[in-house]
């Protein structure tokens, strides 16, 4: 009897295989009952993350609400390479408006809902980072001041990518962009004071607030899930790399992913009514240096004319997220 | 039932009457009362079920509405003035997915300088945003004008802005006949919208539509008010019928049958320009009125039919296309293309100023006599103008413009800074 060995984790990686769980801990993606929502033959890049994002926190939203859900989409990427006119990739009611009002047209539709008694059926909205961090953000920060019954999905990917990555306010320090071109003697995206939207909802008080990559797919599922299974406004935060935006390999998506949580630029947590109350730990600490090198957009940092001083500071800020959010466990912290 | 009411209350009772589901406000003057009307009235369970959603702008406002007017509930909001101008992305985008969302204008001026005052340039600078507009003449217009709107918007799946000047109506308090529940549900059937988000029929609203169809959507926007030119009447006659008077329609006349001078205008001064036109015509003067209700879709037959027998014409208006003349006036002169008719423009009570019986005596026997420059601005402060013009022409730094007029008209304490 041929026997082959089963890995607990996929070589390189620490990705539990489905095989070895119960039917119900298995993923929503996995199953066969995944409700495809952001269907197959849509025009996303080769790689991109944000439709792989969009994928598994959509699919995961309509398990939890038993397919009876609505999506408002800002414009973007999303909205773009999803419904090109006459085709759409969408298999549950959507709708786009604008760049900067998907979370009101969110508000409105949940308001529709509630004086039809349509309970069962839940909202969710979605857009990128110009169109939740910049244009978008007065909509949001009043659909969450209202604690409005609907879950905001942003798919951060730290520029504007559909209109030719220019700089949103989600764009990292140093980045290059088309607007903030590595020229001149602080070359690309400045250090500015950020803003940190998953602490600015936070600040808010909403009932959730969650950080998640798409290179922990799991873990995005079960936020999305968890957020489903709250009332009130949500707020999901999910990095999402982009290829051709940041200068990488297409296959290089979930791996950078993985690097912008394991140096610490991207911390994962979860907060409940403006506390956090779980973070995903570090597994294996690595310098920033690995993350920034397979991305063309930090190029001008290393090489003949490098910024070494610019990527200790990107370091210091990584280190800061990590003492802040305890992203180490003590020993490793300490050790 | 006859109430003595302040306008914003009247059209507040109306649109509880037309079962509103989701209301979404944002303060500004002058609308503001109606919404904090239509607040109370949710809080209090009076009017249920309804949503009322106090948002964080104007550009909220509409979206919220385009959220729920898109998730199948009847929709409302109320604005004016740089509110209206905050939301314009939204309110364009209201009219493109085709949602029959209703919205009151109070209208007012748009700044700078501010102004809360009463003319017409807020609704009208949103002429081409596919919405329709109805002006209302009083507060039971403006009544009667919100029950027929949401009619009119759901048959034709279409927005439309109810105008009533700001202040003039918003804030009059005049008898108002209100009507009662079953009159209105008689009139006005549940919402049952052409799309809806649902589970149950699942479809994308909003896609992107490239060179290929774009036309053909924009076209039926236009097809669509041209529906709405029948329509309007239809539904006019209808409410007649179920409420006894007469109101809506696309234009109306006065004294118009022998008249050689017609005036045309819209909204609340068409009162003040009836009560001239009686004088002059206790005079012998034949001098007639037409009141456009509908400015869009813009009636040219019936504004043609209107004027082709008389002589001339002037078109009063609160609103000015600067650079041009008047708004109302190239649509007027667009009606009556081909009949060598000799028509007017008066731009008159921007940013509120006041609109008298004697300025518009003056100024209609000087049309009669044919002696009007083909723009006139009713009442204009020529010194005031020309000293300002003379200022800049005398100083480089001849600084703010608004701040030396105020100077100028002694309104301003502070001694003159640009000399």
């Amino acid at each position: 009897m041929s026997f082959q060995p089963v890995k607990f984790y996929q070589t390189g990686t620490y990705t539990v295989g489905n095989r070895l769980l119960g039917p119900d801990e298995r993923s929503v993606q996995s199953g066969e009952l995944r409700s495809n929502s952001i269907n197959s033959g849509h025009r996303a890049c080769q790689g991109c993350g944000e439709a792989l994002g969009a994928r598994y926190a959509i699919d995961a939203a309509m398990a939890e609400s038993n397919n009876q859900l609505i999506a408002v989409n800002a414009t973007g990427c999303l909205e773009v390479f999803s419904t090109p006119y006459p085709e759409s990739s969408w298999q549950l009611p959507w709708i786009h408006s604008l760049f900067g009002n998907a979370a009101a047209v969110a508000t409105g539709v949940a308001a529709a809902l509630k004086v039809k008694g349509k309970t069962e059926v839940r909202v969710v909205a979605q857009g990128g980072d110009g169109g939740t961090t910049d244009i978008g953000f007065g909509c949001l920060s009043g659909m969450f001041e209202r604690n409005d019954d609907v879950l905001y999905i942003c798919y951060d990917n730290e520029a504007y990518m559909n209109t030719g990555v220019q700089r949103s306010s989600a764009t990292p320090p140093t980045a290059r962009t088309a607007t903030t071109m590595p020229v001149g003697k602080e070359p690309g995206n400045v250090f500015g004071q950020g803003k940190n939207v998953p602490e600015i909802a936070m600040a808010h008080g909403i009932p959730y607030v969650a950080t998640a990559t798409v290179a922990d797919l799991r873990d995005l599922e079960y936020k999305v899930r968890k957020a489903m299974k709250m009332h009130g406004a949500r707020y999901i935060h999910i990095f999402v790399p982009c290829p051709l935006g940041w200068g990488s390999a297409s296959h290089d998506t979930i791996k950078l992913a993985r690097l912008a949580k394991e140096t610490g630029t991207f911390p994962v947590f979860e907060a409940e009514h403006g506390e956090v109350t779980s973070v995903l730990k570090i597994r294996k600490k690595q310098p920033i240096e690995e993350y920034l090198k397979p991305q063309k957009r930090f190029a001008h940092l290393f090489g003949k004319h490098a910024h070494p001083e610019m990527v200790e500071h990107l370091q210091a800020i990584a280190d800061r997220n990590i003492r802040k959010y305890g992203l180490l466990d003590e020993e490793k912290a300490h050790g | 039932m006859l109430k003595q009411i302040e306008g914003s209350k009247a059209v507040a009772e109306a649109i509880a009457l037309c079962r509103p589901e989701v209301i979404c406000a944002y303060p500004i003057s002058p609308q503001t009362h109606i919404v904090e009307a239509l607040g109370e009235m949710v809080k209090s369970e009076e009017l249920a079920p309804c949503e009322f959603i106090n948002v964080e702008s104007e550009f909220a406002a509409m979206s919220v509405a385009i959220g729920s007017s898109a998730a199948g509930a009847r929709s409302y909001t109320a604005t004016a003035s740089q509110g209206l101008l905050f939301m314009v992305e939204a309110v364009y985008n209201a009219a493109g997915l085709g949602l029959p969302i209703v919205m009151t204008v109070a209208n007012r001026a748009i700044g700078a300088p501010i102004n809360i005052w009463n003319d017409h340039s807020d609704s009208l600078s949103q002429r081409d945003s596919g919405w329709m507009q109805l002006f209302a003449e009083t507060n039971q217009e403006a009544v009667d004008l919100h029950i027929q709107a949401f009619k009119l918007a759901e048959e034709l799946s279409m927005p439309i802005m109810v105008c009533m000047d700001g202040f003039i109506l918003t804030h009059a308090f005049e008898r108002v006949d209100i009507p009662t529940q079953e009159q209105v549900d008689g009139y006005l059937p549940p919402f049952d919208p052409r799309q809806s988000l649902d589970p149950k029929e699942p479809i994308s609203i909003g896609a992107m539509v490239g060179p290929e169809a774009f036309m053909e959507v924009k076209y039926l926007a236009h097809a669509k008010q041209m529906q709405a030119l029948e329509l309007i009447p239809q539904l006019a006659a209808e409410f007649k019928q179920q409420f006894g008077r007469d109101s809506g329609g696309l234009v109306r006349t006065y004294r118009a049958d022998d008249a050689e001078t017609m005036i045309v205008a819209m909204g609340s001064v068409l009162g003040t320009v009836k009560d001239t036109v009686d004088e002059l015509r206790e005079q012998g003067h034949k001098i007639g009125v037409l009141g456009i209700i509908s400015y869009r879709p813009f009636p040219l037959q019936e504004v043609r039919a209107a004027l082709v027998n008389c002589k001339r014409f002037v078109v009063l208006e609160k609103s000015l296309a600067v650079g041009m003349g008047g708004i109302v006036a190239t649509d007027v002169r667009m009606a009556v293309s081909g009949t060598g008719l000799k028509g007017f423009t008066a731009i008159a009570g921007l940013g509120g100023r006041n609109i008298t019986k004697a300025s518009l005596h003056k100024l209609f026997l000087e049309a009669e006599q044919e002696k009007l420059e083909p723009v006139t601005f009713l009442d204009l402060d020529w010194d005031v103008v020309n000293k300002q013009l003379e200022r800049e022409k005398q100083n480089r730094h001849s600084g703010p413009i608004a701040e030396n007029i105020l100077y100028d008209k002694g309104m301003s304490t502070s001694a003159a800074k640009f000399g």
